[in-house]
């Protein structure tokens, strides 16, 4: 490897950095280690620098505690008005996000980055409003304390013992362009404190001087410090890649932090979350659902599912694997990621147990050569199943409203499991009793074994354990010397008992794992199956309003919500579909919401972290970086959403439904593009056509008008008529192709409308034979019409047009003096109108040719037009709705007819006064 | 050119079209006198004291319906008026306004002077039509007085209708009626918009009168126009 070389991957990666912060606004945090040192004067202090450059800053929202030396630098400075919400009965003041987004000022100053906005504003916390003035290209002044910071969170409660909750993922500080440390020493802090210069809040004053004590000021400031040093690190090492200045170059570390259903999950989160800011590395948080994890209570799961949720707003990429055994999917997928560094917590189980059922952490060890192992211990006093600590913590800070509601309890179905345990068991000592005596005692075991055996398949662990246990018990009680005692005589049938008993729980466990195996297996079934059914019906489905109902049908039957997809107008504007809705359709989406989701491609509503007090779940339907839609779905339960795998299941449903929707748009734009090539063709066909067809007739037109006009008497009276008359045909014939030309462009264009009434097809073929009748001198047309043919609902111009252009074809293409037919048929359907001749037909494999534009049979035949009379017949007629073909007669020559459908009832005549 | 040559005013804005007309026309004994524009066109009219106007509906300055109008004000004189093709509603507007007859551009001397000569003889009385009213054109005779109407020498029975129309258009022989005209003169004006009437009875009437419907010798359809009885 060649170490002069800067990591492309990486330089990559700086360049997409570069790209989104030149978009983006710049944020600078004023950066404190407790209240009171000054932030809040720092920032006003800097506003008012920027307003004397002349740059366009304003005042977002400002907390002065009223304290007047910072009030009086607010003067001067265009203060945005705070948003008033009714909660509760009180007034809150919050930030008005969009009345700063719609007033898009260079800077804006928000304090408190940590802020939680009451409930109604679009998102729960202050840093998310800070995110999407960024996203909207504004710079933003903000003030934040070390305590906020997601990951010191942890060290701080223990080193000060207060805790706060309105915490911010450290991303949020990473990401920012400038930190500005506000510092001041504990003392002058203290001095400050006794002037009572440092605003606290009322109800909380002793909590909170408790909290100055001079050591944790002095903690605090150290954190401060060493938060910001680390900051100035890191982009020490960013100019040292963008100078290419070696040695630091490091082979790029991946950390996986493996969690489980315990508190100390919450922990080992936070502390990858170091290590990985430490390492500058990636790093993801793991999650191995074994069947036996899939068998944890709801609460349990959800407990995992906000730490995961915690970890991602942390900066990690959380994964959930489903595997039979944790350390071999650990290696696995270490193995897939190139993990370099795994952390995770020591392992619960202790001495002999440890020794038995081994841990992952030893498994891991032994089998994992190139992964060093990180392992964090557990504080004494969170030992054990401590999810009930995680739940309220996490929870709090990581509200997922919806999810704390409890699904009924099963336990029902579990004591039925323990009847039928007690019921076997009893069944068991009856057949033993009756075989007592005469069989051997490890025979009669195997009666109670038996028992526990179809205990466990049918309800379980916990039953089928009661059942081994009772089973021993009623077998020592009852069959083992001496007779009715626990107590055992001979210590051999000791033996017989434990083994019976171990045997016994072993089997238990083993059925368990076996039906709760089936039973993953049948849900990932299942799960496949609605995938495959989905994707079939998508794949079917031809259009994009198709392909939404499909979509709304199957989300509908999957998730049981009802939901609907929503797509913008050619504005950009989401707006609500034209087509008619389904039983399954959702019909009160917010549109508002659901442009946001369109303009960030970020999922909005219930349970998420954007407008989370929206009745629904919005998700931006996106491939790749496009966003094409907005799916909006009303949980009926968020657990059935944002369960893992659930939500998973609705990532593919999304992916597939976004996937269809692109192939649809893509065949369309392919089809378009289709169209104007062919129109393309046309073109280039119609000018090479009419310059020949066109020049042919002018050149004699021209010649001969010019031999007349250069006369000087010098032409006989039979030549000059000769001459004219030659400019009269050829000036006939030029007049007919530019008729030909200009119907067809009036019919390309769709400028025609038909003016349809009600005409005897009689009437149409007199017309047009009144019209030919020069033409057909010394030819025959007869004309073969049933009595009674109805009349049909046409435009006659065009009909007649089509008649004219037909005849015109046969008298062209056919010998002189053979007879023309015109033959009506009547069906109950529709009117058949052919033109049959008996000339030399049509080429075979042309028919359908003959109707294409600018299609001639013999391309260089003199007489001919430009090849578009038939053209125009079938515009015509199938403006109409009807068909036109042409075919060979057996007799011999072409007929051509043309079908014009009878779907209106035909007028009714008033009788005759 | 003698006294009694008959008088045409044609009202056209295209040069050589109005050349091709004064020559061929002036060549055949008419008196021509020419306008490019509408409102001269009027005028004219009005001077001239034509027995027949030309006039072309694409004119620069007005609209040819109000042309027509602007005449019909005052005078009955036969007015041709000449039109681009497919531009049916036009020359029904110009025909419902009071025109008597239409040619399509590009047109035949031949047929024009054809459509002359019919309009010159309406203007002074029918020919066909002698004294005793009877008219008669190929196989047919009316007895406009008696309401008997022949094909060759056999009486054919029409009901009212049927006559009625048929009267209409022997009364115009050799003019284009519209189908607005022929429904108001023989069913009234509150069946205008009953055009399938027409033609069913039109219908009827050619199988009557006609010997071979389909390849009408007298009553001949103007497409998407009107009706003509051939003279």
């Amino acid at each position: 490897m060649n170490n002069e070389r800067p990591d492309p991957d990486q330089l990559l990666a700086r360049v997409e950095r570069d790209k989104v912060k030149a978009q983006r606004g710049r944020l600078k945090i004023f950066f404190g280690a407790v209240a009171g040192v000054g932030k809040t004067y720092a920032m006003l202090q800097a506003a008012k620098e920027r307003r004397a450059e002349n740059i366009d800053i304003i005042i977002g929202l400002v907390e002065t505690h009223g304290r007047k030396e910072t009030a009086a630098l607010i003067d001067g400075l265009e203060v945005l008005s705070p948003k008033l919400i009714e909660y509760r009965g009180t007034t809150m003041r919050e930030f008005d996000l969009d009345a700063a987004l719609k007033r898009k000022p260079s800077i804006i100053l928000v304090d408190e980055l940590a802020h939680t906005n009451a409930q109604g504003c679009r998102h729960p916390k202050r840093w998310q409003d800070i995110e999407e003035l960024l996203d909207a290209g504004i710079d933003v002044y903000t003030a934040l304390n070390v305590q906020h910071l997601e990951s010191l969170n942890d060290d701080i409660g223990q080193i000060s013992g207060v805790r706060v909750w309105e915490t911010v993922p450290d991303t949020v500080f990473d990401q920012a362009n400038e930190i500005e440390l506000v510092d001041l020493p504990p003392d002058e802090l203290l001095n400050r404190l006794r002037d009572g210069k440092v605003y606290l809040p009322q109800q909380a004053q002793e909590a909170i001087k408790n909290f100055f004590r001079k050591g944790n000021l002095i903690a605090l400031r150290e954190l401060a410090l060493r938060q910001t040093a680390n900051r100035v690190d890191a982009q020490m090492l960013d100019y040292r890649e963008d100078n290419a200045i070696r040695e630091v170059w490091q082979v790029n570390e991946r950390i996986m932090v493996c969690i489980g259903p315990n508190a100390l999950s919450e922990r080992l989160v936070r502390a990858g979350k170091r290590f990985a800011n430490s390492l500058r590395a990636e790093w993801l948080v793991v999650y191995v659902e074994t069947p036996e994890l899939q068998r944890l209570s709801a609460e349990k799961r959800d407990g995992v599912l906000r730490i995961l949720r915690l970890a991602e707003q942390l900066g990690a990429e959380t994964v959930t694997l489903n595997a039979p055994d944790i350390s071999s999917a650990i290696i696995k997928f270490s193995n897939e990621r190139n993990v370099t560094k795994i952390v995770m917590g020591k392992p619960t189980r202790r001495g002999w147990k440890r020794l038995l059922l081994g841990s992952v952490v030893d498994v891991l060890i032994s089998d994992a050569h190139n992964i060093n192992l990180y392992l964090l211990g557990s504080p004494r006093h969170e030992k054990g199943s401590i999810v009930d600590k995680a739940d309220t913590s996490l929870y709090r800070r990581n509200p997922l409203p919806g999810l704390s509601r409890k699904l009924a309890l099963r336990k029902k179905n579990r004591s039925i499991g323990y009847v039928w345990a007690l019921a076997v068991t009893v069944a068991s000592t009856l057949l033993a009793y009756l075989m007592f005596g005469r069989f051997e005692l490890a025979n009669m075991i195997m009666v109670f074994l038996l028992g526990v055996v179809f205990i466990a398949t049918r309800f379980g662990r916990g039953p089928s354990i009661f059942a081994s246990f009772l089973g021993a018990a009623i077998f020592d009680f009852l069959f083992v010397k001496p007779y009715l005692s626990f107590t055992v005589a001979d210590s051999q049938y000791l033996v017989t008992l434990l083994a019976m008993l171990i045997v016994g729980v072993l089997i238990s466990n083993l059925m368990a794992n076996v039906r709760s195996q089936a039973k993953v297996a049948g849900h990932r079934e299942r799960r496949a199956t609605v995938l495959y059914a989905m994707s079939k019906d998508l794949t079917a489905s031809q259009s994009e309003d198709e392909i939404v109902r499909t979509a709304v049908r199957h989300l509908n039957s999957e998730f049981g919500s009802c939901n609907v997809i929503l797509f913008p107008d050619p504005d950009g504007r989401i707006v609500y579909p034209k087509a008619p809705g389904l039983r399954e359709s959702l019909h009160a989406a917010d549109l508002s919401v659901a442009q946001w989701v369109f303009d960030h491609n970020e999922i909005a509503g219930q349970g998420t972290n954007t407008l989370p007090g929206a009745e629904a779940i919005y998700f931006p339907l996106s491939n790749k970086e496009t966003v094409m839609g907005v799916l909006v779905l009303l949980p009926v339960n968020l657990r059935r959403i944002f369960l893992p795998e659930q939500q998973k299941l609705l990532e593919t449903f999304l992916g597939q439904i976004a996937q269809a929707v692109m192939r649809v748009r893509l065949a369309e734009q392919a089809r378009t593009t289709q169209v104007s090539m062919e129109a393309e063709r046309l073109r280039n066909s119609l000018l090479s056509s009419i310059s020949h067809d066109l020049r042919t007739p002018l050149a004699t037109i021209v010649g001969s008008a010019s031999a007349l006009v250069e006369d000087e008497n010098a032409l006989r009276v039979e030549d000059r008529l000769e001459l004219s008359r030659a400019i009269y045909d050829e000036a006939q014939r030029m007049s007919s192709l530019v008729n030909n030309i200009l119907d067809m462009a009036r019919l390309d264009a769709g400028t025609i409308e038909l003016n349809k009434q009600w005409y005897p097809v009689e009437e149409i073929i007199g017309s047009v034979s009144t019209r030919l009748q020069k033409r057909f001198e010394g030819r025959r047309l007869s004309v073969d019409l049933p009595e009674g043919t109805p009349m049909i609902f046409v435009d006659t111009v065009m009909i007649e047009q089509v008649l004219i252009n037909l005849l015109e074809n046969s008298l062209r293409y056919t010998p002189d003096k053979s007879p023309v037919e015109i033959i009506a048929e009547v069906s109950a359907f529709a009117v058949k109108v052919s033109v049959a001749d008996h000339g030399p037909g049509i080429p075979k494999g042309l028919e359908n040719q003959l109707f294409e534009k600018f299609y001639r049979v013999r391309h260089e035949a003199a007489q001919s037009g430009v090849g578009l009379g038939l053209a125009i017949c079938r515009a015509i007629i199938e403006a109409h709705g009807g068909k036109i073909q042409a075919q060979n007669r057996p007799e011999g020559g072409a007929i051509f007819s043309f079908v014009i459908p009878l779907d209106q009832a035909q007028p009714v005549l008033g009788p005759e006064e | 050119m003698t006294l009694s040559s008959p008088v045409i005013v044609v009202i056209e804005d295209d040069p050589a079209i109005r050349l091709f007309l004064r020559t061929s026309l002036g060549a055949h004994g008419f008196k021509v006198f020419e306008a490019d524009r509408g409102q001269q066109g009027i005028i004219e009219a009005g001077i001239r004291k034509p027995d027949l106007i030309i006039l072309d509906l694409g004119l620069p300055d007005m609209e040819g319906v109000d042309v027509i109008k602007a005449i019909r004000e005052w005078s009955v004189v036969p007015i041709i008026i000449l039109s681009a093709r497919s531009t049916e509603q036009h020359k029904i507007d110009a025909l419902d306004a009071g025109a008597d007859d239409y040619l399509t551009k590009p047109f035949g001397l031949g047929e024009l002077l054809a459509r002359i000569r019919v309009e010159l003889r309406h203007s002074v009385s029918s020919p066909t039509q002698d004294q005793k009213g009877i008219f008669t054109t190929g196989m047919l005779k009316v007895d406009l007085l008696s309401r008997q109407v022949f094909v060759g020498d056999k009486e054919v029975h029409l009901t009212p209708i049927q006559y009625r129309l048929f009267s209409v258009l022997v009364k115009n022989a050799g003019k284009v009626l519209t189908h607005q005209y022929l429904l108001k003169e023989a069913w009234g004006p509150s069946y205008k918009d009953n055009s399938h009437y027409l033609r069913i009875y039109m219908s009827q009437l050619r199988h009557k009168l006609e010997e071979d419907p389909t390849q009408p010798q007298y009553l001949l359809t103007e497409s998407g126009v009107g009706y003509r009885l051939k003279v």
